[in-house]
């Protein structure tokens, strides 16, 4: 009987479940689980602060889900080194578990950091994992003023997620506008202006220099007092366990088409990893749950001696706010056509006969449609790219093609 | 663990469909809960789970594939959708209507309801109607439900 060990369980460990338990369904499967909970949603965590969802629904799976995979979960456990020779995973009570394939699904970890005086914050956290954002309900209260520190992803999700149970939510970033990792300065103006509306301030272009207690001394030379700190300056992923045995790692850990590493037997899925991103034609870390969810179950079907490639990953985001959505994908390479309005905007970015990413705004209907001809590598020339510039819409293919799409079984 | 791919979906025959939306009323009115056409569409937007697309020269019918693999499955940040026994079901109550599942859909299939939840086709096997409203009410029979094989 085969062992399968899974280090990690999110939603790339869940699905590295279900790719093995589709091939095998005798093996014995034991996930190591930092966190003291079964897989959840974890982009979600804002949403539970604002009340949109609750630790119930936003449970990844239905309860009894490791039962029914036949599954062993060792809660509140960390693997500290892989012993690659001997095939095991030594973890912090000093057992061993054995493996004949194991997954690195380790994610990421807050990168915070050497701000001067830190640790003179009372009141400060990380908004990474379901306890963080609980860690955070408690202490927030109708009259605190909250810092976040980092107006990416994470940080102004936290923003939203908390804005209506508090006085008031100051965001800064280093970077001269919000979203700088997907938006240029055109868009991201759009979606800042829409979270002022509801009351969230931005310092951009600066930073906390030092804090002093409950008061961030900004590089500006302006000062910031505050009740609860959140810092959300950016991820890492746990590449740790990988490196230490002299495994292949970059800004993730390198996986091939099948989420081999570079060491024997192990595999690896989700935010830890570095893999090809198809849009850019190079590895890049792709830190999004489509990404893992689609690895984790490619590693189980290949763990479990399965065939499975994923060669179709890239950079996606939906991210609204307050009812303002954007939507992007790909990468923003080549010419670019626009059409912007004073509530949406829509950048197409094509090169060499092919649509290599978009931003939408206020506009995402249908978008998949653009998404898929990213992914698929469509020639414009083969399609009505006059028609899809308009509007995502099937009616751009060709007869032909249509007919491919929707006369059978996808 | 896989399910049987064999079953009845919906498909369009693009050379029949008249564009007359008539699909996209007995779906939101399927899907309406109400037994009076005119108290559940008079008046209002309506959120059907299909659509028509084309312009003047063609039309076709749009609505969920239901894929062998489906992406919107996998893409899911809230775990709302899922399949079952070859359907694609949304959970509402856990969807957060991020639109995840539209920025995926290769053929925009999925669009919210007035509430900004996700919606989609499920067949009318969660509805009353007991078999795809937007066939049985075709004037033209341009949209069937069969069993197919791959497309050509």
């Amino acid at each position: 009987m085969k062992r399968y060990v899974i280090i990690g369980n999110g939603v790339a460990a869940a699905r590295c479940i279900e790719g093995i338990r589709s091939v095998d369904l005798s093996g014995e499967i034991t996930v190591v689980s930092e966190e003291n909970r079964a897989v959840y949603c974890r982009p979600l965590i804002s949403y539970y602060l604002e009340g949109k969802t609750d630790l119930v629904r936003m449970r990844y799976r239905e309860e009894g889900f490791y039962d029914r995979m036949d599954c062993k979960v060792l809660y509140g456990r960390r693997a500290t080194h892989i012993h690659k020779d001997l095939k095991e995973v030594e973890l912090d009570d000093g057992r061993g578990l054995s493996y004949d394939a194991l997954c690195l699904a380790t994610g990421s970890a807050p990168f915070v950091p050497p701000f001067k005086g830190l640790e003179t914050v009372p009141q400060r956290f990380s908004f990474m994992t379901l306890d963080d954002a609980l860690s955070l309900e408690k202490a927030i209260e109708k009259t605190s003023r909250v810092l976040i520190v980092g107006a990416g992803l994470i940080g102004l999700k936290c923003a939203e997620g908390i804005r209506e149970r508090v006085e008031s939510v100051t965001v800064c970033d280093l970077a001269d506008r919000v979203l700088s990792s997907i938006l240029d300065a055109d868009c991201a103006s759009m979606m800042q202006r829409r979270l002022e509306e509801h009351g969230i301030s931005f310092l951009l272009g600066d930073s906390a220099e030092r804090f002093e207690g409950n008061r961030a001394c900004m590089t500006s030379g302006k000062t910031v007092d505050f009740d609860v700190l959140v810092l959300a300056v950016g991820v890492r992923a746990n590449t740790a366990l990988l490196r230490e045995i002299g495994g292949a790692v970059n800004r993730g850990i390198l996986v091939d088409e099948n989420m081999k590493t570079s060491v024997e037997q192990i595999y690896a899925a989700g935010d830890c990893t570095e893999g090809w991103d198809l849009s850019a034609g190079q590895n890049r870390v792709l830190a999004i749950l489509p990404n893992a969810s689609l690895q984790g179950f490619t590693a189980g079907v290949n763990m479990a001696g399965g065939f499975l490639k994923f060669e179709k990953g890239m950079p996606l985001n939906s991210i609204g706010f307050f009812g303002l959505h954007a939507m992007t994908a790909g990468s923003y390479e080549g010419e670019f056509y626009e059409e912007k309005t004073e509530t949406s905007l829509k950048r197409l970015f094509t090169k060499d006969d092919l649509l290599k990413g978009f931003i939408l705004i206020g506009c995402e209907e249908r978008a998949g449609i653009y998404t898929s001809m990213i992914r698929e590598k469509t020639p414009l020339s083969s399609v009505d790219f006059d028609l899809m510039k308009q509007g995502a819409t099937t009616a751009a293919y060709s007869a032909v093609e249509r007919r491919k799409k929707f006369g059978g079984m996808v | 663990m896989r399910e049987n791919e064999l079953m009845k979906r919906v498909y369009v025959n693009e050379e029949w469909c008249l564009g007359c939306h008539l699909c996209e009323y007995n779906c939101a009115f399927a899907n309406s809960g109400l037994s009076d056409m005119v108290l559940a569409l008079k008046g209002k937007p309506i959120y059907p789970r299909i659509h028509i697309e084309g312009g003047e020269k063609i039309s076709y019918a749009v609505s969920c594939r239901h894929c062998k693999d489906p992406i919107c499955v996998a893409s899911c940040i809230a775990g709302a959708l899922s399949k079952e026994n070859g359907v694609i079901r949304i959970a509402q109550e856990k969807c957060v209507g991020c639109l995840t599942c539209v920025l995926v859909c290769p053929y925009g299939a999925l669009a919210p309801n007035k509430n900004g939840v996700m919606q989609k086709c499920e067949l009318c096997l969660q509805n009353t109607c007991g078999e795809p409203a937007c066939v049985k009410g075709c004037p033209n029979r341009a949209i069937v439900y069969e069993e197919r094989g791959k497309g050509e």
